[in-house]
């Protein structure tokens, strides 16, 4: 697989689908829905895929199916104040192509909502609920969503950018 | 496929339909045999664990959220407090992905003291684990010889960082300095007679028909059910899944060093029992490489605006003072991006996200740690088995409560 990496970075969809046609997962997911795919880039050795957040499941359930078995990471990043405000970053490994891609979701910042990838993989469980608890998005299909980290009358999420380092006061 | 833990027994003291002399347990947060403070609420009939339910949280401090209000340098103090019993492994792994977002190359010698050390770590990491695990079963003994390896290890990293446990010792661009002139020989005499222990241990246990009792058929985890809940390191190739990362994606001139990945498809306590007593040997072999090849030169890059100078440069050499102060006052701009370092860390793969917007400090740092994902898995391991094998069954996975809560 790394023969047809390079060490150049390729930023942009068209950048990445005329840099990596051959990536299995680049592959898999334009055979599946190839609108679902909105933005792509290749850089420090690391690909990522962003997919509308309405098609993250498909996206999951695509790229499992193309060999990124195992689940590894997830989590939120806050770029309040900008618009989408969320992004969501998936880690998938794939353990017989020994790489890493990174799935992007990026959803908005008023009620926050994504379908869960629980369903897909059961990993993915603690990964939501810490994600829900410290930047309260919402989980559509997870099974317990609840707070993991912080007390159930916890107010406020405080991996997000407006709520300071010392709590509120 | 399974499924995860999807009520609450709090909530649903009873399950549905279950007979009328099933019975709630709760064990932990102070539980000796939690590894820290872990809570496990179980409903039982009679001694079989019908359900079982980890609540978690108590040791969350919001690291993830402090790092954000640090330099990059200021985070690396913190990764050594996130995973306590594998402190270098942290450092390595953070400053892994930062030097990937600086695209920094680290000098050769910087690389293999890494890798000595990174092994050193996960020696003293699966000691404690030893110890403790046959302590959990009862078996004391074991627990002081361990810990007196364990000693020898922190000594070590004793006089190389000047702190037994919270080295901070592995930096962004290479390591902090130089070890002091007798480490090697020191390490040296140190791994040559650990062979012998790890005999010692084996001697103590492997042959031991109560520990063989408690551990042979507990805790079943199939392959494809440790992938599903995200089952990383020793238990993850104790089920038969061959993946080591610094094998398969290596780092820090992992790709050097011969190193033999032990895996084992007995998928039980046992299992993971003998694969790790495999790795404490393959951990000694990659130290007697990293010893015997130990290459001349640096131990970090030249980058005098991201790394602090020389002690005694900064003191008599007025460029070194001013990279001095600019680093601690400002710390160092790096360049705007993501990227995520995954490591194969003594309990299973640590990962670090780091996002970058081109400041000073990380936009955000997330910390993928191996206890928080293979804690999910331990209600397939338990469920329909007795209460006791719970103990067992904790003990084998080697959590550690500080890395699951951050």
């Amino acid at each position: 697989m790394s023969e047809s990496l390079n060490n150049q970075d390729l930023l942009g969809k068209q950048a990445v689908l005329a840099g990596l046609p051959d990536h299995p997962a680049v592959k898999a997911i334009l055979a599946w829905n190839p609108e679902a795919l909105t933005d792509a880039k290749f850089a420090f050795a690391e690909l990522t895929l962003t997919v509308a957040a309405s098609h993250i499941r498909g996206a999951a359930e695509t790229v499992q199916a193309a060999g990124y078995n195992f689940f590894e990471d997830m989590t939120a990043v806050d770029w309040h104040p900008a618009s989408p405000r969320f992004q969501l970053s998936y880690h998938i490994l794939s353990h017989a192509l020994k790489e890493r891609i990174r799935l992007v979701a990026m959803v908005d910042g008023s009620e926050p909502l994504i379908d869960s990838i629980t369903p897909i993989w059961p990993s993915a469980n603690y990964y939501e609920r810490e994600v829900f608890d410290l930047f309260g998005i919402r989980f559509e299909g997870h099974p317990n969503l609840r707070r993991i980290m912080l007390p159930e009358e916890w107010t406020g999420h405080p991996l997000r950018k407006d709520y300071p380092v010392e709590g509120y006061r | 496929m399974t499924e995860t833990i999807s009520t609450p027994i709090l909530e649903a003291p009873i399950a549905e339909g279950a007979h009328d002399q099933h019975m709630v347990l709760n064990m932990g947060p102070q539980h000796p045999a939690t590894h820290g403070v872990l809570r496990l609420v179980l409903e039982v009939d009679g001694e079989i664990v019908v359900r079982l339910y980890p609540e978690i949280g108590y040791l969350h401090t919001g690291i993830e959220k402090t790092c954000e209000a640090k330099f990059y340098q200021q985070v690396v103090p913190m990764t050594d407090r996130v995973n306590y019993l594998d402190p270098l492994s942290n450092n390595l792994c953070y400053a892994l992905a930062v030097e990937k977002l600086l695209g920094m190359e680290i000098p050769e010698k910087g690389q293999w003291l890494r890798v000595l050390l990174a092994e050193l770590s996960r020696l003293n990491s699966h000691l404690i684990w030893l110890g403790t695990h046959a302590m959990d079963i009862g078996a004391l003994t074991v627990f002081l010889y361990t810990f007196r390896e364990r000693e020898d290890i922190l000594r070590l990293f004793e006089a190389l960082a000047g702190q037994r446990m919270m080295t901070s010792y592995i930096r962004i661009g290479g390591v902090s300095m130089d070890p002091p002139l007798d480490f090697l020989a020191r390490v040296q005499s140190f791994i040559r007679t650990l062979p012998e222990k790890i005999d010692e241990y084996s001697n103590l246990l492997t042959g031991n028909p109560i520990f063989r009792n408690r551990l042979k058929d507990v805790g079943y985890l199939s392959a494809a059910d440790a992938i599903a809940l995200g089952v990383t390191g020793p238990p993850l190739r104790a089920s038969g899944v061959d993946i080591d990362l610094r094998r398969d994606m290596p780092y820090s001139s992992y790709e050097k060093f011969q190193f033999h990945v032990p895996t084992s498809t007995g998928c039980d306590c046992w299992a993971r029992y003998e694969v790790r007593l495999i790795e404490m040997r393959e951990s000694i072999k990659i130290i007697q490489q990293a010893l015997d090849g130990m290459p001349e030169g640096s131990y970090s890059a030249v980058a005098p605006k991201i790394i602090l100078p020389d002690r005694e440069k900064m003191k008599t050499q007025m460029e070194s003072l001013i990279h001095h102060f600019k680093i601690v006052t400002e710390g160092f701009a790096v360049p705007a991006g993501e990227v995520y370092q995954g490591i194969e860390a003594g309990h299973g793969q640590t990962g670090y996200y780091v996002v970058s917007d081109g400041t000073a400090k990380p936009y955000r740092v997330h910390m993928r740690y191996p206890s928080f994902a293979t804690l999910q898995a331990l209600e397939t391991m338990c469920k329909g088995r007795m209460l006791a094998d719970v103990v067992a069954v904790i003990g084998s996975i080697d959590i550690v409560l500080g890395e699951i809560d951050r």
